[in-house]
């Protein structure tokens, strides 16, 4: 069995090297080949782990020894394996969509002439994405994280020629430095509290780690606050959140992400929506025994992520390009993830990843075609009437919007994946019954509502109504090649099944068996049962907000088009406010770009030209030149003023003898 | 005086005698055969003056003659072969520029042999009536070497500025010796330094000290003494340039150190000062004065002030270390300052011009490899870069001032030397890194030859470096 996990990890190792260094030798046909076939048979033998882990009787964690990395004092870390529910689930996500990803690259990319290099950052990326879900201690997480932050750089950057795109890259490595510095010093500080940064160890001595009673001593001084055991939990906790935030997206650290769509659609599909973006999700999942002990920081994450979930949804609600629609819809929802995890519903939080990597790819592979099928055209403003012309895309999308806005039929089995993993959030934040929890209730009914309202937005502006693109565009308009529908319609079948087929097991019934303890909740948290027993009026609100959005988008967009023209002018400031999303990256620009660059420059301009240079190498150069023209202009070429320069020195001479030696 | 000691004092001046005698018949040989005779002479002066050095080498013995005027021992022997190994060098380079400027006429090797029996003289000095003796025969043959180039204006006035300068410092040289004269009552060096023993130090004695020193600062162009130089350097025909390079500059540190080292021993103090600021002055002055020079003559001159600053901090150093290493200093000196010359020499045009700019010296790696080569490391040499030779002159004379406690001037001596390497380094990126507007005619033979030597010497120093070292230890050690 060793050997197969040892498969699904470095098969796409092997495929990056393959196409990354032998790219220009064996070609784009053979590049494309050979990565997206070891990425089936990647994804294939992820299903089969799925089925024997997450849903076959293994009641232990398997460990799979990879090599001895580094031992240094009390620092012993290996590169091994965890495979557990988490991580299968995680292959299964992860691995599928990454696969449909490389098949669909075959045709969306047809033209590009850089195909190998794209394959191997694919391939790269999910490389480090695996080795990321498959960590056995923080370090190689790290080290995954990092791997995924790489691949996520050079993919957005792909055509590098083009200055957003590199812009956009930048953007999102620095962003996410942010978020890393904090999961960096998470790190240190686990290693402080617990002496190991191996899960065992911790997971192990987590549950104890908080006396019963009393203060507990002090184990972490910090900026002078003497933090004891319990706020030391919290601190550390706060700090491996603030790592997820970045890799997230979540409010305040979201920038990035949105930009990131200058990278190709099916880069956006992949690491943009169905996997790097839920790291951070997985992230506080996986640390759950550490989260569990701090209250005070999962309510910060509860908050975080309903904010976001909101304030993304109010930005999408007036978005006009296709993909950042998408984007803030992703961002919205991994605001619903976090918001699961921070009430303790970490099954609902996991369960919502699973589902959402099917739609939201889903959605990014639709709309990647419904570019493809318009030559480039992104903005949703000179689309329209596509229905007829591309129609297996747009019974995907449909597909892809049910699910994203939760159809289903309330109190029975019959729904779309949204309808399950969503409305378990919604429905597990009230049951919290928390300040917090209540909190994030009412945020996240507005946002599915605004939910339902930007996506059915989207299919009636790209699919309904009258063109509007040009004659000559309508004209080309042609429906994807098979290699590129054939992911969607995989994709749209996960969309509509996964919900059904998984609920009872991530977030349900079945919750005991299918996890076996990879995520921890303490006996205190019966979040679990508490959700079965809230108010129908609360089970039925992700469902009523789902409808009105609808109504509304319908009235909108389809019945008078002339209302968001006049809503708009008739609010101004509120539409240029959520069409700038908040004036966050004007606001980030004033506060920190530009005080950045202002040093930089300062210190290169002033400390490093200036006084560095000035008074250093150019200095001292500009001196001896000075003292050259000087003591170049002594030698006039007159008799006397030589014979003048000799009796100076000679008096001179004297009178330093006369007086000088006395001294 | 004795039949005697006349006889010893003969013998123990032969090589002077042969040399005087030598150049009365060489130049009668050029008065009664005219100009055509002037190849006759200038190789039978170089044949006088190798016989001369043998005569130095094999029949040297130690000792004074003439009631003590004239002096011989190691130092002298040492001083007296590189001054002659110097003049022989200056003749031969003259040989191909003869060929293309027919104005050098016959007089000029008899001139040279003359200034040459000057310094051979000044080496011996033993006393400052001979010494002053001495040097007038060396200077005014010098002058009129300046000049011999009568058609040229630019000869002319370095010829009469060197003569006017140079009377000006005779005249300081001389008020000077009379002052000591009057203090000490004595003139013979050892006589002078028993008498400052006597007495103790008056102000009259330092103002003569003062005096005798700036004189030969003159000679050996010293800061504030050094004006005559770039000019002199400039105008004068590249032969004699290269002649005032070395030998000169070699006996008139002779003195200097002979009157230091012996006369005015007991009043260190007095005159290691003089010593130390004239050398500050002068490696300052030499450094900097150079960076703004296009010519490389005017160039080289300021090179040589700079490296008698250099040279001076041995002296200043007081003690055997320092004056070895000044020895040594000037030897290495000698040799990179001739082959540079004989580079310097090297650089005429295809039509015969000669050409003086740095400028002129663009992409001479492409032109002419061998002699880029050689010219690159003389100039890492002279920048003082190991493991060339130049390091070890440097090395030596900064080390003999550290042991003297003299840190200040080892400190100043070193970053002047930082300073000094811009311009070396400035040559040798022309020639390598820009691209050739010109190129030179092929190089005369003998020209390859010297600077072909000139560098093997400066790059082999590490291997041929010991026995000199050596000689010039033993030279020092006469002192004390």
């Amino acid at each position: 069995m060793d050997m197969l996990y040892k498969a699904i990890v470095f098969l796409p190792l092997i495929g990056f090297l393959i196409a990354g260094l032998g790219g220009s030798t064996i070609g784009a046909k053979a590049s494309e080949f050979v990565t997206t076939s070891l990425m089936v048979v990647v994804a294939v033998l992820s299903w089969v782990v799925f089925f024997n882990v997450a849903l076959g009787h293994h009641e232990e964690v398997i460990k799979v020894q990879v090599l001895h990395w580094i031992q240094s004092g009390g620092l012993d870390v290996s590169w091994a394996f965890r495979i557990d529910t988490l991580t299968s689930v995680m292959f299964v996500v992860v691995n599928t969509v990454s696969c449909l990803v490389h098949l669909y690259s075959i045709g969306y990319m047809h033209h590009d002439p850089h195909r190998p290099r794209f394959f191997a950052y694919l391939s790269l990326f999910t490389f480090a994405m695996l080795m990321l879900i498959t960590s056995d201690n923080l370090l190689q997480m790290f080290f995954g994280w990092e791997g995924v932050g790489l691949a996520s750089y050079l993919l957005i950057g792909f055509w590098f020629k083009k200055p957003s795109a590199s812009a956009a890259a930048m953007k999102a490595f620095i962003v996410n430095r942010v978020g890393d510095f904090g999961f960096v010093l998470g790190i240190f500080s686990v290693f402080v509290l617990f002496g190991s940064i191996n899960f065992d160890t911790i997971f192990a001595a987590a549950p104890t780690y908080i006396p019963a009673e009393g203060q507990g001593k002090v184990v972490i001084n910090l900026f002078g606050m003497q933090l004891d055991q319990a706020h030391a939990i919290t601190a550390t906790c706060l700090l491996l959140f603030l790592g997820a935030m970045g890799k997230s997206a979540q409010f305040l650290l979201h920038t990035w992400l949105p930009d990131a769509m200058e990278g190709p659609t099916p880069v956006s599909a992949l690491i943009h929506a169905a996997t790097m973006v839920t790291a951070g999700v997985f992230l506080v999942a996986r640390m759950s025994p550490l989260f569990e002990l701090s209250p005070d920081a999962l309510t910060v994450v509860t908050i975080i992520g309903a904010i976001t979930a909101f304030f993304a949804a109010t930005v999408g609600l007036v978005q006009n390009d296709i993909k950042r629609v998408i984007a803030y819809s992703t961002c919205s929802q991994l605001g619903y993830m976090f918001a699961a995890l921070g009430v303790g519903a970490y099954g609902a939080a996991v369960f919502h990843l699973f589902t959402h990597a099917f739609f939201k790819a889903l959605l990014f592979l639709g709309a990647g075609s419904v570019i493809h099928a318009v030559d480039g055209e992104q903005d949703m403003r000179y689309m329209g009437g596509l229905r007829k012309h591309i129609k297996m895309t747009y019974w995907a999308m449909m597909i892809g919007t049910l699910a994203l806005t939760g159809v289903g039929v309330p109190f029975t089995v019959i729904g779309t994946a949204g309808f399950f993993s969503k409305d378990a959030i919604i429905e597990a934040t009230y049951a919290a019954h928390s300040a917090s929890g209540h909190f994030a209730f009412w945020l996240l009914v507005i946002a599915a509502f605004f939910t339902s309202f930007y996506s059915w937005r989207l299919v009636h502006m790209t699919f309904h109504g009258k063109p509007r693109a040009s004659q000559e565009v309508m004209h080309h308009v042609h429906e994807s090649p098979m290699v590129m529908l054939l992911p969607l319609l995989i994709l749209s079948v996960g969309a509509l099944l996964a919900g059904v087929l998984f609920h009872e097991r991530f977030f349900g019934e079945e919750y005991a068996e299918f996890w076996k303890g990879a995520l921890f909740t303490l006996p205190t948290n019966e979040i679990l049962h508490h959700v079965h027993e809230v108010p129908a009026l609360v089970k039925l609100s992700p469902f009523i907000a789902m409808v009105l959005g609808f109504v509304l988008s319908w009235w909108m967009y389809i019945v008078s088009p002339n209302v968001p023209k006049v809503l708009a002018q008739q609010h101004r400031v509120l539409y240029q406010f959520l069409l700038n999303k908040w004036y966050f990256d004007e606001l980030y620009d004033f506060l920190f770009v530009r005080s950045a660059k202002w040093l930089g420059n300062f210190l290169w301009k002033e400390g490093d030209g200036r006084v560095i240079d000035g008074f250093g190498p150019n200095g001292v150069a500009a001196r001896v030149m000075d003292v050259t023209g000087r003591v170049v202009r002594l030698q006039s070429g007159y008799l006397y003023h030589y014979a003048f320069a000799m009796l100076i020195g000679i008096a001179a001479l004297v009178t330093w003898m006369m007086f000088g030696s006395a001294l | 005086m004795t039949a005697e000691t006349l006889i010893a004092s003969l013998q123990l001046s032969l090589p002077e005698l042969v040399l005087a005698v030598g150049a009365l018949i060489l130049l009668m040989i050029g008065v009664f055969s005219g100009d055509k005779s002037v190849g006759t002479v200038t190789g039978l002066s170089v044949l006088l003056l190798i016989a001369v050095g043998a005569l130095v080498v094999f029949k040297g013995v130690d000792g004074t003659a003439y009631a003590g005027a004239y002096r011989s021992d190691a130092f002298v022997r040492f001083m007296k072969l590189l001054a002659l190994a110097g003049s022989i060098v200056a003749l031969v380079l003259a040989i191909g520029h003869r060929r293309s400027e027919p104005d050098m006429r016959f007089e000029y090797p008899v001139l040279m042999v003359l200034a040459t029996l000057g310094m051979m003289l000044m080496i011996s000095a033993n006393d400052i009536i001979s010494l002053y003796l001495s040097l007038e025969l060396q200077s005014l043959a010098l002058y009129v070497v300046a000049a011999i180039n009568r058609d040229s204006v630019k000869s002319t006035e370095a010829g009469l500025k060197y003569f006017v300068l140079g009377a000006l410092s005779s005249g300081m040289l001389l008020y000077g010796m009379s002052l000591v004269y009057g203090f000490t009552g004595q003139t013979g060096f050892s006589e002078i330094a028993a008498a400052l023993t006597a007495e103790h130090r008056s102000l009259g004695l330092v103002f003569g000290l003062v005096f005798v020193l700036a004189g030969i600062a003159f000679k050996i162009s010293a800061v504030p003494f050094h004006m005559w130089t770039p000019d002199v350097y400039e105008g004068a025909p590249t032969p004699v340039t290269a002649f005032f390079s070395a030998a000169p500059k070699v006996a008139a540190m002779a003195i200097l150190i002979h009157l230091v080292a012996v006369a005015f021993k007991p009043i260190v103090h007095d005159w290691q000062q003089i010593l130390v600021f004239i050398s500050i002055a002068s490696m300052a002055l030499g450094a900097f004065a150079a960076i703004g020079q296009t010519n490389i003559k005017r160039l080289m001159a300021y090179s040589s002030i700079g490296h008698m600053g250099y040279a001076l901090v041995g002296i200043a150093a007081g003690n055997q270390e320092g004056i070895s290493g000044v020895l040594l200093y000037l030897a290495i000196y000698s040799v990179m300052s001739l082959g540079a010359f004989a580079c310097i020499l090297a650089m005429r045009l295809k039509d015969g011009r000669a050409v003086e700019g740095t400028d002129d010296l663009a992409g001479l790696s492409k032109t002419n490899p061998v002699m880029a080569l050689v010219l690159t490391l003389l100039m890492f040499s002279l920048a003082g870069i190991p493991p060339l030779a130049g390091f070890f002159a440097k090395y030596f004379v900064f080390m003999a001032a550290i042991k003297a406690n003299l840190l200040t001037l080892a400190i100043l001596g070193v970053l002047s030397s930082v300073v000094g390497c811009y311009y070396y380094l400035r040559i040798v990126k022309v020639m390598w890194f820009d691209d050739a507007k010109q190129e030179f005619s092929r190089p005369a033979g003998e020209l390859k030859l010297i600077y072909g030597l000139s560098g093997l010497f400066v790059i082999g120093y590490l291997l041929i470096g010991g026995p000199l070292g050596a000689a010039a230890e033993a030279a020092a050690r006469s002192f004390y």
